[in-house]
């Protein structure tokens, strides 16, 4: 290749970039939980930003669910064990403070006066409660960044409603729009607005840093998940603000389907095996004339199926002869023997398939290995993207409750082992 | 002032890269999209506005091109290629989804263009990144996210009906998220350090790594989740939560009530709603209220409780099937009881929440003299605003400003495609 970029192996993203992190100067005081604000700061800690998670000491970090959620790598269970609180939660320190004391609450100003950024994604109105909302944080430092996680947002009728990644979905017409046509929405079979919204937190992050770097200005950045899922359904909104013509309506959602831009045939077809299945999205004349000799069965010569036209006009007795071909193949062989013909087509690939078994990940370093003080070695999902030179490092795993509390407080804050063990004493921490 | 004010990205244009370029467009930067003759293929995808197709009437180009401008350069010509060079001397950033080697062969991959501008961000996106021995695979939205994870996860509890791949081209959406993420960490470096480079992005890569539990329940049990209708894939079959409202629309079910208050309004909504008598098992709800307190440890050791959560679930369920689904959103919301109505996109755009939010934005098209009403921002930063700063740019209508502005006239421009 051209560039001079080298993949870097999974056990390589370990060492240290030889140029630095890129957000090594950036400091996060972390309120985040689950998945949709955890995300956001996984992806700023393994650029090197330095995370803090505050969590509370009395309730064992209980603010993240995940924390005590399965899976676990063994029998033992408990709040430093939930395995998807340790895949969203690497290279990030953890400490403990106790904010219904007035100490505590002096110890997390200290915090804010020398972070960045403060990220949360509680419901709307409880830092603001605990007397760190915006008024409080810019008081406490004029630049700061203060970014806000929320279903609804904060303003708007729905301010005050609550959400998780399916009520998100629902509300933003991305549940309505993953499903067969006149059936019952089949959504989304995971929290895609947890991912999304955590990626859209990392970038209002990164933009209001970028706006900082430039004019020393910070800001509150509200972000709503609804908003940000509502955003995602551009052509369909246009359709309706411009012809008037809604998404629910007869035929629609398309299931597998393709009508922008029309595809025929263009689905996902069963296989031979345990549901298995297979894509197939044919995008032009010539692909289909490409995957009849593939196919290589008599119907698939008709020429009425040799323009765009004619397949569209019966897809369905298309999909069902198709379909009857490849029920009887191996949805890998059959993917080889499609895609080395030159027409997309993969497989659906079950975890343990794309995890172990595929060079599209295993090549990317796409499943590195952290250390976690009491999961062991574990591995996790790493970034879809590679730096030339200052590449992503996930080796640290998630921090258990109070991990890194004496470390900060003496570090960044500069207590002696006094102050910190008087702290513990009193439950600040 | 926008974020990105005064950044300036080029954009080789592809449906598959639009989204990003949309993205960082719209946050302040001047992004110029590089077609090629003709103009990129994604002009030519329905829906068109009333139905006429045309280069500069396809709806699917207007939402993905917002905040752009245009240049049509045939970058297989040399006399393009130096123009497309001169571009990026004065540009900050290049986003492309190229196939992996064409830029190579023209001789104006990174190599080059970090000679030409060392502090250049280079965002390559493509289905399998630059450097796995996938890379040359042919890819599209379904296929990225049937071989990625996403669609095993997706899909109804009746598995003789495939998995879904969801709608609205997410597969490519979530690739682009990983680009601008990407682009804006090198930016911010850059300007701590002056520092340029290449970065490698994979859709399927993308994919993979969201899918929530899927992966990590595999890597760290050993268990493999599987499909169910509107909620999340699990190793296990857990109960259904969508129910079909009075209204023909879906609303999606949380968890029930968990405190003897919530309990208690429960059944006075079943009363309101005169429901009572449909459910026997209603009267545990209201002696409920009485209880101190009611923990979900409790289900199936204690009788009572049990019963208590069963008929809170019935009850739900009951109320959702008597209600509109906009009718049993709100009146849970206000109980406190985590629900939501499936809604279409359309119905989320002319919901008075997201109206209130200032959701509706408008943008002018001077062509067609009138105002349209696009999707509007994903997240608000008040200090540096999000805003459609132009409609998607008509073919060739930069060329002059642009190409123009690095000294090449009329004749010299026939040159460049």
């Amino acid at each position: 290749m051209a560039n001079s970029f080298k993949p870097t192996k999974p056990t390589e993203h370990g060492s240290a970039s030889p140029n630095g992190m890129p957000l090594s100067t950036v400091r996060i005081c972390d309120f985040t939980g689950q998945l949709a604000g955890a995300g956001a700061t996984k992806w700023l800690a393994a650029f090197g930003a330095e995370v803090i998670r505050i969590e509370d000491p009395v309730n064992q970090g209980g603010w993240d669910i995940l924390r005590n959620m399965a899976p676990f790598v063994d029998e033992r269970t408990g709040p430093d064990l939930g395995g998807g609180f340790n895949n969203h939660n690497v290279e990030k320190r953890g400490i403990t403070l106790n904010l219904r004391t007035d100490r505590g609450k002096e110890i997390l100003s200290e915090i804010v006066k020398r972070s960045d950024v403060v990220s949360e994604n509680f419901a709307a109105g409880v830092l603001d409660k605990w007397g760190f909302g915006w008024d409080q944080l810019r008081a406490l430092r004029e630049d700061i960044i203060y970014v806000s996680n929320c279903g609804f947002g904060h303003t708007g009728p729905y301010a005050k409603y609550k959400t998780w990644g399916p009520i998100v979905q629902a509300m933003s017409g991305l549940t309505f729009t993953s499903g067969m046509p006149d059936e019952e929405p089949a959504g989304w079979g995971y929290s895609y607005m947890d991912h999304t919204g955590g990626m859209y937190m990392a970038m209002g992050i990164l933009f209001a840093l970028i706006h900082k770097q430039r004019t020393g200005v910070g800001q509150w950045v509200d972000l709503s998940c609804t908003d940000t899922g509502l955003s995602l359904n551009g052509p369909a909104i246009l359709d309706w603000t411009v012809n008037g013509r809604p998404s629910r309506r007869a035929g629609r959602p398309e299931g597998n389907r393709s009508a922008s831009p029309p595809m025929a045939p263009h689905g996902i077809y069963a296989c031979a095996g345990d549901d298995d299945w297979i894509s197939i999205a044919v995008r032009s004349d010539a692909d289909w004339g490409v995957l009849s000799e593939v196919i290589d069965v008599s119907w698939a010569k008709d020429a009425k199926w040799k323009t765009l036209a004619g397949r569209l006009a019966d897809q369905d007795e298309l999909d069902e002869k198709l379909g009857a071909w490849t029920q009887h193949l191996d949805k890998f062989e059959l993917q080889t023997r499609i895609v080395d013909a030159g027409v997309p087509s993969a497989a659906v690939q079950k975890p343990p398939e794309r995890v172990d078994h595929d060079p599209g990940t295993s090549e990317f370093g796409l499943w590195p290995e952290v250390d976690h003080a009491k999961m062991g070695r574990v591995r996790v999902d790493g970034l879809p993207a590679h730096f030339s030179k200052t590449d992503w490092v996930i080796e640290r795993g998630a921090p258990c409750i109070g991990e890194h509390t004496d470390e900060v407080l003496s570090e960044l804050l500069g207590y002696d082992p006094d102050m910190i063990a008087k702290l513990h004493e009193e439950g600040v921490v | 002032m926008s974020a990105l004010q005064g950044t300036r990205v080029v954009e080789i244009a592809s449906e598959r890269i639009a989204f990003a370029g949309k993205l960082l467009g719209d946050m302040g930067a001047d992004v110029v999209l590089v077609e090629p003759p003709g103009g990129e293929p994604s002009r030519g995808y329905p829906p068109f506005a009333e139905d006429q197709l045309g280069p500069d009437s396809s709806l699917y180009w207007w939402h993905y091109n917002t905040s752009k401008r245009s240049v049509v350069l045939d970058l297989e010509r040399a006399a393009a290629r130096e123009a497309f060079e001169r571009l990026i001397e004065g540009a900050d950033v290049l986003i492309e989804s190229e196939s992996p080697g064409r830029l190579a062969a023209l001789a104006i991959d990174y190599d080059r263009l970090s000679e030409i501008n060392p502090g250049l961000v280079h965002v390559s996106m493509t289905p399998f990144g630059r450097e796995t021995s996938r890379r040359d695979e042919p890819a599209t939205d379904l296929t990225i996210l049937a071989g990625g994870g996403p669609a095993w996860s997706c899909g109804y509890d009746d598995h003789t009906i495939p998995p879904i791949r969801g709608g609205g081209n997410q597969g490519y959406q979530t690739g682009c998220h990983y680009a601008v993420l990407s682009a804006l960490t090198a930016i911010f470096h850059h300007g701590v350090t002056g520092v340029g480079q290449f970065v490698d992005v994979s859709m399927h890569a993308a994919a993979n790594v969201t899918t929530e539990m899927a992966s990590y329940f595999y890597m760290i049990a050993g268990q493999t989740v599987v499909r169910q209708t509107g909620r999340h894939a699990l190793p296990i079959l857990s109960m259904p939560v969508q129910i079909e409202c009075k209204d023909g629309r879906y609303a999606t079910t949380g968890v029930p009530p968990r405190t003897p208050k919530g309990f208690g309004d429960l059944y006075d909504w079943l009363a309101e709603l005169d429901l009572v008598d449909q459910l026997p098992e209603a009267l545990f709800l209201d002696a409920a209220r009485h209880r101190k307190s009611i923990s979900f440890a409790e289900i199936g050791v204690d009788d009572e409780v049990t019963a208590i959560f069963g008929a809170s679930r019935d009850a739900i369920t009951l109320i959702c099937q008597n209600s509109t689904a906009d009718d049993f959103f709100n009146g849970a919301q206000r109980l406190g009881i985590t629900v939501g109505a499936v809604l279409s996109p359309e119905e989320a755009y002319e919901n008075p929440h997201f109206i209130e939010r200032g959701f509706q934005v408008k943008v002018s098209h001077p062509e067609r003299d009138e105002e349209i009403r696009y999707p509007g921002a994903p997240y608000k930063l008040p200090a540096s605003p999000w805003q459609i700063s132009r409609r998607a740019p008509q073919l060739g209508e930069h060329d002059e400003e642009i190409l123009g502005g690095l000294g090449y006239d009329e004749a010299a421009r026939s040159e460049l495609c």
